[in-house]
């Protein structure tokens, strides 16, 4: 069998006293597209945060492509590893916000090619090119030299995917991507997603949009209380959970 | 009774089926006829007062010592400013850095240089070499390499570009402190999903986008710099005040050679001003998130 592309090993993380996440285990395998869904507070964000190390994790195991995200093994020690050698694992780790978080002082373009130019070392042209392709990919090519602020909460977000796939991931991760859309444009940032989980992109998505999850993704995980409660194909899940809270959360979203 | 649509006079507007009429305001009227007539008083009293020696004041409002002064001060505003401004963002991104030595120092640094008056400040660097003639660098407790006066290593002017530079960079610490955190986290965090390391993030992602909380109240501090540095008249440095002070402290005619230091201050500050207005037409773009 494969080995995983994240692997989640009774892992906890707390802030003060609450506690996030208190033992998730889970396993994404390569070109898997893996929906979370559950409750707000149930600790879906903050383990997305932990997987790129936007947030440590306070014990138990985590690991991105075989590697202890933030640790380094040497001697039967783990080091903590320096800030440039987390940039270099995050850079291969895409992620896409709720809020977009484009660079307001930067066109669409320039978006796009500061971290490959600035991070990856790429020469500017093919930087350039590159990003021209993947704005074509999400239909945006018209709008390279807009500002972000100038662009739609759809086009922003579609700016971000590519922004996020310029440094060619490995691993794409969505927190909430169109929680912040009105709904007539959510439609336009799950179709760019659709096409990327069709392409074979290891996908985790945190999403309370359960059309997407039941079409694209390939397991859909529910989380509560900061454990997985129960995960599995689409139709299974969302059809028939086996454990009570699942039903409770899908009787109240899907009404 | 009919009511006619009229077009109402003073404000052109019109109603729909009645007569308009504007609130009058004959409160304003009469206070701005009173302050004006305050001013015309003020200022044909100070016109045709002989003591004012308008003359005098045209004489030397380009007379050379007057013109070298004010190089003076501009000389010592640009590289206070500078020195303030390099200092203040270290001493921010120490206090931002995490790292709770450089945090306590930078707090340290504030709490020292704000609480002690400039004029103070500018003495002490003045008088530095009463208590510690020499100044060297070497090993601590140990030989010293090269060594040199004190009086030669901080002249006048040195001691002024300490005193008003090393005062500053606490206070524009504070403002380039609060401009890095108006920037919303979220920046920070994309950019260092996106790979980047933290002092990379922070030169092109956030300290760009902090540029337009911190340009307009470094402007405020230039133009407060500006007049500050005639604090320099207590360590006798040749700067626009001292160099009128010089003059009237022989032709006993202040009012009008301070005029002429008045009217040069004026002129740099609406300079200042302008550029602070460009400044920050530079920086506004992209605005809004």
């Amino acid at each position: 069998m494969t080995e995983p592309v994240v692997r989640a090993e009774a892992v906890t993380k707390s802030f003060g006293h609450v506690r996030a996440l208190r033992g998730v285990d889970l396993d994404v395998f390569p070109g898997e597209v893996v929906c979370l869904i559950g409750p707000s507070g149930s600790g879906k964000s903050t383990f997305l945060r932990c997987v790129n190390h936007l947030e440590k994790v306070d014990s138990g195991r985590l690991t991105v492509d075989g590697e202890l995200v933030g640790y380094r093994r040497a001697r039967g020690k783990l080091y903590e590893l320096r800030e440039s050698e987390i940039c270099r694992r995050r850079a291969d780790i895409g992620m896409v916000f709720q809020n977009f978080n484009l660079f307001p002082h930067l066109t669409v373009l320039q978006n796009l090619i500061e971290a490959p130019i600035q991070v990856r070392r790429e020469p500017k042209a093919e930087a350039v090119e590159r990003a021209r392709s993947l704005l074509e990919r999400v239909g945006l090519s018209d709008k390279e030299r807009s500002h972000p602020a100038q662009l739609s909460g759809g086009q922003q977000q579609r700016v971000a995917i590519a922004r996020a796939l310029a440094m060619r991931p490995a691993l794409m991760l969505f927190d909430e991507p169109t929680s912040a859309l009105d709904p007539e444009l959510v439609g336009e940032v799950l179709e760019v997603m659709r096409g990327l989980a069709a392409d074979g992109m290891t996908m985790i998505v945190v999403t309370h949009e359960m059309g997407f999850a039941r079409e694209s993704a390939d397991r859909v995980v529910f989380m509560a209380d900061g454990v997985v409660v129960e995960s599995g194909p689409p139709d299974e899940l969302l059809r028939a959970p086996k454990h009570e809270r699942t039903r409770a959360f899908l009787s109240k979203v899907l009404a | 009774m009919t009511l006619k649509i009229l077009p109402s006079r003073r404000t052109g507007t019109v109603g729909l089926d009645e007569v308009v009429v504007p609130r009058r305001h004959p409160w304003r009227w009469l206070l701005a006829g009173l302050l004006l007539l305050l001013v015309v008083m003020i200022v044909e009293g100070l016109a045709t007062n002989p003591a004012m020696r308008w003359d005098v004041v045209g004489d030397y409002l380009f007379a050379e010592p007057v013109l070298e002064g004010l190089l003076m001060t501009l000389r010592i505003t640009v590289l206070a400013m500078l020195i303030g401004i390099v200092l203040g963002g270290i001493l921010a991104v120490m206090r931002l850095s995490g790292n709770p030595v450089l945090l306590a120092v930078s707090l340290g640094y504030s709490a020292l240089f704000r609480s002690i008056p400039v004029l103070v400040q500018l003495l002490f660097w003045f008088f530095l070499s009463a208590v510690l003639p020499k100044i060297g660098l070497g090993v601590p407790f140990g030989p010293v390499f090269v060594e040199a006066e004190t009086n030669s290593l901080i002249s006048r002017f040195g001691a002024a570009l300490l005193g008003l530079g090393l005062a500053e960079a606490a206070y524009m610490a504070e403002i380039i402190r609060a401009g890095l955190l108006s920037v919303p986290r979220g920046q920070s965090e994309a950019a260092a999903a996106l790979g980047m390391p933290p002092g990379k993030a922070l030169r092109r992602i956030v300290l760009p986008q902090a540029m337009r909380f911190i340009v307009p109240p470094t402007g405020n501090q230039a133009i407060s710099m500006l007049k500050m540095t005639s604090l320099v008249i207590a360590i006798s440095l040749p700067d626009l005040l001292t160099s009128v002070q010089t003059i009237y402290a022989r032709n006993f005619l202040q009012i009008p050679l301070l005029t002429v230091a008045c009217f040069w201050y004026l002129v740099m500050t609406g300079v200042l001003s302008v550029g602070q207005y460009f400044l920050e037409r530079r920086f506004g773009k992209g605005a809004s998130t």
